[in-house]
């Protein structure tokens, strides 16, 4: 069995978002890592390496410098990685990404391909399904649970309100949720040997059956009209009562003048 | 990928995907009518709700009286519960018969599902999770020298990435239909017109199971016995300040008198004190509503990006110096267990004296 | 002189610092209070290949290098001391005498477990009568038939009574060297559950309260003739290079203790107020912060060397570690403490309640001072090195 894993390097903001002084974000000071709904799609394949023997490969798209997250996936437990890079690729929006990421997969040999359900830059959630369609593939999102059976595998789906127990055959696409699983660390020996594994580097040449339209900026069907970074709204009142009443007082005063009770 | 503005022009009405599960139309899907008439307007098109299911012909009638002039009605019972593939067959096939200028999702754990899969089938851009929509310009000022160049009546789709610290406005000028999906509980219902009836048109595309229709073995429903957070209009939300999830009978004490919903930050769901679908953040759900109550919440950014578009946020920590206090519009310095009792006490006497 | 580390250390160290931070730091205070053996740490370190990561994969182990023994250690101590030395006891006194010294037998028998973490190990060597000066043994191995029997004991053992395989030191004959009688010391392996083999006290420390410290006891141990490690009567020399070893994963916890505290202590002066300002405004506390962060620095550079001679040593066994090993262990054992303490009292009375953990961490680096050699036996290294 082959399972691919779709992973993406993005800013940490989980110890914080860091500002710049004018209140913008200031990204050069953020961490990058392995996003963390991908990191639960590449567990949720590790387990599938642990349990059928599968052979795990992770892809991403990005700049060379997205290696890192390979090296990590690597040490993890990963058995192959491609970096798909290349300048034409750049600035591309969901569509142009998964039309890139379709042709990289064309190469592959895949039972199951796997995606975070979103990363936590952009918030999408698109371009898993997007890959799905690109590639004719069932997509399942939202997985919560994963089990394989035969040719089959059978995923819990979750909705707001339920969730759909679906069997699909392979091959599949699925898209993972971060509490699908607790990803595993890295082991200290899998990362020495991660920096002597090969990383398969693909460029536009590599990618099979895209047209050059479909591809990076240009191929991207939705255009910026305007990027901002919110600044922060500033701090309201601050007040320090003497005594629990004065602050019951204050409170029911601002509930009262903004007519909430 | 570019379409030509001939083919472009092909392109009218403003088009909802009106959300139904298990026979009863969606809140989300009221609220895209909404804004969907907004945009119609200048537009000066027509609104139309596209209803997809097994028997639910019958909902048309509510669909316009929150708007709709005109229903698209795609029955079959293959479409009996959500799946990605007669979904994403059904929408994409009314795309391409009726050529829509503007197409609306909800951004639900259903919307976020099909519109990428039914975008990716027409070639047509998608912006996720859009928080504002308006007719305007593209590019928003002219590039000088290519004034002719700068396309009118556009759809710009805003939307907050990287957890809420960043704001895009998003186009799709080359392409359409121009598609977004929308958060829920951002945009405005209009008043219901009772008795509004609207044009029903039934269309089948035809349903034959391929590779890509997934079987569903089960249904499993989550007992809810809360209100979604992301609907309440009042929360109160407890941090790890508020020590220990026997303590939170005091925040529960105060929602119940002042009309609202209990929900937390991370760390009380990470204590194992609250269930995670009452968790507000980067990690939890986004809310908006209009009053927010941060107790014994620290403010950490992942936190924060979650609530932060609140219209009223009020603070109580014993922290002079958390940073909840720089998003707060009113922070109150002091010991929860000793405000939250008397505030209660003095909401409900409030409320009980309005009343009268 | 290269000082910048490589990508694969930059990548390991961030592994046991998300490790230490997620797995290791929620448990500290407890444990110590608790003064109980953190298991189910150890049963996950063993899963992430922890407890083996000098050891060549051939031996079960993950086939990394020294200085990334060192980091962990380092980083583990940052957050809990005492999971440190579990580590560092486990692999430099266990583990690296059977894999220097052992058979082919005993590597797969007893380094492969031990590597994965499936077992775990302790070094004997320490008696009531004979620490420093280990000539003062009074424990014997007699051979009797296929068996030697074992009668003795040993104190102050860490992992004392949760490990599984312990390197023990035992007296097994006379040897007359330049003149003088001297008693002549060989190595075994033994094995928890050995009849003969049990615990007497438990030891109840000022620091690294919830490690496994306990008197070993043998009476009649009767273990079997190939356990003994490496040549009869080379017990000195295994014992005295396993604790060259063994400082570097002290030194290691000593620097992780001093850096620990010190970043506690920069995160608490930032928020401390007195007088209507933070503490750390204060020119005194930024001084005292500049001369701590110096030495630590100087520690590291000392830890990081000694662990990178014994990667040399590894490829080429002429190469000497000692001097560097006493060294590092000596100065990041000073600074360990004076680090600790100065943290403390930058605390002022928070620093001495249990709930804030340089309270922890002072007690806990004391011992960086007296175990495996304290730092009066270090000087002797070093200066014996120096007037050879």
């Amino acid at each position: 069995m082959k399972v691919v894993v779709c992973i993406k390097q993005v800013p940490d903001t989980k110890g914080g978002v860091s500002f710049n002084p004018d209140g913008t974000l200031n990204r050069a000071a953020m961490l990058a890592i392995m996003n963390p709904d991908d990191k639960a799609g590449l567990e949720a394949a590790l387990r599938l390496k642990d349990q059928y023997g599968a052979e795990v490969t992770v892809l991403t798209m990005g700049l060379p410098k997205a290696t890192d997250v390979l090296r990590e996936a690597l040490a993890m437990g990963a058995d192959k990685a491609v970096l798909v890079t290349d300048r034409v690729l750049g600035g591309a929006d969901t569509w142009a990404t998964s039309t890139t990421i379709a042709g990289a997969l064309r190469n592959l040999e895949y039972d199951l391909v796997i995606t975070g359900r979103q990363a936590i830059d952009g918030d999408t959630a698109q371009v898993g399904p997007q890959i799905a369609e690109h590639l004719g593939l069932p997509v399942i999102s939202y997985a919560q649970d994963i089990k394989i059976d035969g040719d089959k595998v059978i995923v819990e789906r979750l909705y707001d309100d339920r969730y759909h127990v679906l069997e699909a055959k392979m091959p599949c696409l699925i898209t993972a949720l971060a509490e699908l699983n607790e990803p595993r660390y890295m082991t200290p020996g899998g990362i020495f040997d991660a920096f002597q594994a090969e990383i398969t580097t693909w460029g536009r040449a590599d990618l099979k059956d895209v047209e050059d339209g479909n591809l990076g900026l240009n191929g991207s069907p939705t255009k910026i009209a305007k990027a901002s970074d919110k600044v922060r709204k500033g701090a309201g009142e601050k007040v320090v009562p003497d005594s629990p009443e004065d602050a019951v007082a204050y409170i029911i005063g601002k509930l009262d003048e903004k007519h909430v009770i | 990928m570019n379409m030509t503005p001939e083919a472009i022009a092909e392109y009218k009405g403003v088009y909802v995907f009106a959300q139904q599960v298990d026979h009863t139309i969606g809140s989300i899907a009221y609220e895209l009518l909404g804004k969907a008439r907004d945009l119609a307007a200048p537009l000066n098109t027509e609104v139309v709700a596209v209803l997809i299911g097994s028997g639910v012909k019958d909902l048309a009638d509510s669909l316009a009286e929150y708007g709709a002039d005109k229903v698209i009605v795609v029955d079959d019972p293959e479409l009996k519960e959500y799946r990605t593939e007669p979904y994403a067959h059904a929408l994409a096939s009314v795309i391409n018969k009726y050529k829509p200028e503007i197409m609306l999702v909800g951004a639900t754990a259903i919307g976020r599902d099909l519109g990428p899969t039914v975008s990716a089938r027409v070639a047509t851009g998608l912006t996720a999770d859009c928080t504002v929509l308006e007719i305007g310009d593209f590019p928003l000022v002219p590039v000088p020298g290519k004034e002719d160049e700068q396309l009118h009546n556009q759809l710009l789709m805003t939307r907050p990435a990287f957890g809420g610290n960043t704001i895009a406005t998003i186009a799709c000028p080359y392409n359409r239909p121009q598609m977004a999906t929308v958060r829920p509980g951002v945009m405005q219902k209009i008043e219901p017109k009772k008795g509004a009836k609207a044009v029903v048109e039934e269309f089948n595309p035809g349903f034959t199971p391929n590779n890509r229709y997934v079987t569903i073995k089960e249904v499993v429903k989550a007992v809810k016995d809360t209100v979604d957070i992301m609907d309440a209009k009042i929360l109160v939300s407890g941090g790890r300040g508020v020590g220990s999830p026997e303590n939170f009978k005091l925040l529960d004490d105060l929602a119940e008198a002042i009309g609202g919903t209990v929900s937390c930050s991370r760390a009380v769901v990470d204590s194992g004190w609250k269930p995670k679908d009452l968790q507000v953040g980067q990690t939890g759900k986004t809310v908006r509503p209009n009053v927010y109550f941060a107790i014994g919440i620290s403010g950490a950014i992942q936190h924060v990006a979650g609530m932060e578009e609140s219209d009223i946020i009020i603070a109580i920590n014993k922290d002079e110096d958390a940073p909840i206090f720089d998003v707060a519009d009113y922070g109150i310095v002091g010991d929860l267990n000793k405000i939250l009792p008397q505030l209660t006490e003095q909401v409900k006497a409030a409320r009980a004296a309005k009343k009268n | 002189m290269d000082f910048t580390l490589s990508k694969e250390h930059d990548m390991v160290r961030t592994l046991f610092k998300d490790f230490a931070e997620n797995e290791v730091k929620p448990l500290a205070q407890e444990i110590d209070e608790q003064h109980r053996f953190p298991r189910e740490t150890v049963d996950k370190m063993a899963k992430y290949g922890f407890m083996g990561i000098p050891v060549p994969k051939e031996y079960g182990g993950q086939g990394a290098d020294t200085l990334a023994y060192a980091m962990c250690v380092e980083e583990l101590s940052k957050v809990c001391g005492t999971t440190g030395v579990i580590v560092s006891a486990h692999t430099s006194l266990c583990i690296d005498p059977i894999l220097t010294f052992g058979t082919e037998e005993q590597k797969q028998k007893y380094v492969v477990p031990l590597a994965k973490g499936e077992k775990l190990g302790a070094f004997g060597l320490t008696e009531p009568g004979a620490g420093t000066d280990a000539q003062g043994q009074q424990t014997k191995a007699v051979l009797d038939g296929d068996e030697w029997v074992l009668n003795g004991s040993k104190c102050f053992i860490t992992n004392g009574k949760e490990a599984d395989v312990y390197v023990i030191f035992a007296v097994t004959g006379k040897v007359e060297k330049r003149g003088r009688i001297m008693k002549e010391i060989s190595a075994f392996i033994v094995e928890k559950g050995t009849p003969g083999f049990t615990f007497g006290t438990k030891e109840n420390k000022m620091g690294i309260c919830a490690s496994s410290t306990y008197e070993l006891i043998f009476t009649d141990c009767r273990i079997p003739k190939e356990n003994l490690l490496g040549a009869q009567g080379k017990g000195f020399n295994i014992a005295m290079h396993t604790l060259d070893g063994g400082r570097i994963g002290i030194a290691s916890q000593a620097l992780g203790l001093a850096e620990g505290a010190l970043e506690t202590t920069i995160n608490y002066v930032k928020e401390r107020k007195q007088f209507g300002k933070a503490i750390g405004a204060f020119q005194n506390t930024q001084f005292q912060l500049a001369d701590m962060a110096t030495k630590v620095e100087a520690a590291k550079m000392l830890v990081y060397k000694a662990a990178r001679k014994k990667d040399e040593y590894k490829k080429d066994p002429k190469v000497s570690y000692s001097v560097e090993a006493a060294m590092a262990k000596l100065y990041a054992a000073e600074v360990a403490m004076e680090v600790t303490t100065k943290c403390v009292q930058l605390h002022g009375g928070y620093g001495y309640i249990k709930e804030y953990d340089v309270e922890r961490m002072m007690r806990d680096a004391k011992i960086t001072e007296i175990y495996e050699g304290t730092s009066e036996v270090q000087r002797m290294v070093i200066s014996a090195a120096l007037l050879k």
